[in-house]
């Protein structure tokens, strides 16, 4: 526990600081880039692409140690990696251009044929005699053991570059997103903004390889991303809070993984993400599933007390069992037939369908039908607009009044 | 490029009072034709429509024309220069139902879409673009919504928040896709006075249109297509049965195409 008091504070040593400070960058980077690939719904070519990385990482090994250089020098990995990322994100962009296949098979495709390659190599590699071949395959998961001040570096310009990018194509990005065919009719040339998103996916994939590894980076891209949508309806925000939340899982999960070395970092930071997003699916305001489950609750209460005071009114039984149980629970009808309350509440819901009738006729345009049955009219009327249906009722204009009262 | 649209019969001589002239244009899907060959000349000032039977191509013509859909062959020239440079003075209202309405943005943000180009790269909504914004959501009758999440929106409210987006961009064209497919009553009215009142200004309104009831109302000049050229013309001289017999074909019952010029036939569409 005290170890982990310390990773909070940035205390626990040289290495944990670099590491936690990289996996909040990251995290910030790919949260905000994830949200524009999560709108323009192309969440699953960021994993065909980030599996593409792989082949090149170990071309990049062989070449290096060929030249007599040493294999394990990052800019010349993230360069091979992100060569073949590259040819693996044209190729599905090429396929269901060019062929009849859909693009859910070029990109499961792409991501198998060049996952697989990669493997072949690294497994030649391992029996190449030269280099230092050892922790190669920690671009996999993901390895904070050794990471050095380079790395670190390289997650931090690399981050900021990605969010800066973001930040500056956000119109183009949000436009393409929600409305392709409107942002080619204002001149955005879409293969291009679809370019730089993927690119700045491919950027935070290079980068983020060394910490949380290529099979679990698109989880650092969705899940934030899909979690920040829970909190907000505004492009702007969801980038943000997605940023956040990234950084916060990348934070928590680095100085977790420090405070029991045995834990994993990679897999700790996407399992902190995870955690974030289940809370948020249960209990998000308006979108989680427990507000949307005592929405429905209510509507339907709503429901089914309003028909049933209705069916009583005309002097007919009620059926529905539910409608049965709500009205005794609500004591709005007792064992001899109705209550004081239920008279008035019936009495209150005449008053509200006439009103209702009448507003269709002063109020065409208004669209309020979606709320019939569930709200009182006064709920969504102003002051104004209910003085003047009230005064519209007892007018002699008002012939379709269907109750009295 | 130049020298294959020589073959086509580009030596023609733009009309001073030409909008959107289209010629030759052919758009495939795959090996499917969608339209052969069409040619068009809208004028400026002027309410057109586009009417056809379901699959003769009329969404795909407005497609092509602002390069959603590529183009197989032919030429598009807006105020008689090619529409390449010129696609600013277009302001396109797609169908309602192409967008995915749970996407995260309000009614001002959509609005706003529209000075995009205007504002540039990096520069910021200040309160010009935000007051801009909103008098193109009140001549739509959208004012008040304009805090709205567009998931909230019902589908005549969505439409509306549309034709206010391509208001926002001051377009000299205004090309719309079934603006009146699905919306109630009152938002057909709203819309179509908005359009009027383009007209009035001098801007040229060319709309997909779908209610053939409606035409001789709404519109003064038609472009008759099924995936090739039937007919085109003022609505008075075009309008005629026998172009809606020969666009239609056997779809149009004859009875209800004797009264056509009044009525409507809805199975038809």
């Amino acid at each position: 526990m005290n170890t982990f008091v310390q990773a909070m504070l940035f205390q626990a040593g040289y290495n944990v600081a670099l590491v936690t400070i990289g996996a909040i960058l990251l995290g910030v980077a790919a949260g905000s880039a994830g949200t524009f690939l999560f709108l323009r719904k192309r969440a699953l070519v960021s994993d065909a692409i980030a599996h593409a990385t792989l082949p090149g990482v170990g071309i990049a090994f062989i070449i290096m140690t060929w030249l007599g250089g040493d294999g394990r020098s990052i800019l010349g990995l993230l360069c091979g990696s992100a060569i073949t990322a590259l040819v693996g994100l044209i190729i599905i962009e090429w396929i269901p251009r060019r062929t009849r296949l859909p693009e859910d098979a070029a990109i499961g495709s792409v991501l198998g044929v060049f996952f697989g390659a990669g493997i072949v190599l690294l497994t030649v590699i391992q029996t190449m005699s030269s280099g230092r071949q050892a922790g190669l395959e920690s671009f996999l998961l993901g390895s904070t053991a050794g990471m050095l001040f380079e790395d670190a570096v390289v997650i931090a310009i690399g981050g900021f570059l990605s969010i800066l990018g973001i930040w500056i194509a956000r119109r183009p990005l949000t436009i393409v997103a929600f409305d392709k065919d409107y942002a080619i009719s204002m001149g955005y040339d879409i293969r291009k903004i679809d370019l730089l998103m993927m690119g700045l996916v491919l950027g935070v994939t290079v980068i983020g390889m060394k910490l949380v590894g290529l099979i679990l980076i698109v989880a650092m891209l969705i899940i934030p991303a899909v979690t920040a949508r829970f909190w907000s309806n505004r492009t702007d925000e969801v980038v943000i809070i997605a940023g956040f939340l990234g950084g916060l899982s990348g934070y928590m999960g680095a100085i977790l993984s420090a405070s029991a070395p045995s834990l994993p970092t990679g897999p700790i930071i996407v399992l902190i993400a995870i955690l974030l997003f289940i809370v948020s699916l249960f209990l998000a305001p308006n979108r989680g599933v427990f507000s949307i489950f005592m929405q429905y609750r209510k509507t339907k209460s709503n429901i089914h007390r309003r028909q049933g005071l209705l069916t009583i009114a005309k002097g007919k039984d009620v059926v529905s069992p539910f409608t049965k149980k709500l009205l005794l629970n609500e004591g709005l009808q007792g064992l001899d037939g109705l209550t004081s309350k239920g008279k008035e509440l019936i009495t209150k819901i005449h008053i509200d369908e006439n009103r209702w009738i009448a507003a269709k006729e002063i109020y065409p345009d208004k669209d309020m039908s979606k709320n019939y049955g569930i709200k009182f009219i006064e709920e969504i009327l102003t002051m104004d607009e209910l003085t003047n249906l009230d005064q519209y009722i007892k007018s002699q204009k008002f012939k379709s009044r269907s109750y009295d009262y | 490029m130049s020298s294959m649209s020589d073959n086509t019969n580009t030596s023609k001589i733009t009309p001073p009072n030409s909008a959107l002239e289209i010629q030759g244009l052919t758009v495939s899907y795959g090996d499917k034709t969608a339209i052969f060959s069409v040619d068009a000349n809208f004028p400026k000032a002027s309410m057109s429509a586009i009417i056809g039977p379901n699959g003769a191509g009329k969404s795909t013509l407005l497609k092509s024309v602002i390069g959603v859909q590529p183009k197989l062959s032919g030429q598009i020239n807006i105020f008689g220069n090619p529409i390449k440079n010129n696609l600013k003075k277009i302001a396109y209202v797609p169908q309602r139902v192409s967008v995915d309405w749970d996407f995260p943005t309000n009614v001002m943000d959509v609005v706003q879409m529209g000075l995009y180009r205007q504002v540039g790269l990096l520069g910021r909504m200040r309160g010009k673009q935000t007051s801009i914004a909103m008098e193109c959501l009140d001549r739509v009758g959208m004012a008040d919504l304009w805090q709205q999440q567009i998931g909230q929106l019902s589908g005549g409210q969505q439409q509306r928040v549309f034709l206010a987006r391509a208001l926002a961009q001051d377009a000299e064209i205004y090309l719309l896709d079934e603006p009146f497919s699905g919306v109630d009553a009152a938002t057909e009215r709203a819309i179509i006075d908005v359009l009027k009142s383009l007209k009035s200004k001098n801007k040229s309104v060319i709309a997909v249109h779908h209610d053939l009831a409606t035409v001789r109302d709404y519109f003064d000049y038609v472009l008759m297509i099924n995936i090739k050229n039937i007919a085109e013309g003022l609505i008075n001289e075009t309008f005629t049965n026998e172009n809606l017999q020969s666009t239609y074909g056997g779809k149009l019952e004859l009875a209800h195409a004797e009264e056509l010029s009044v009525s409507i036939d809805r199975t038809t569409t």
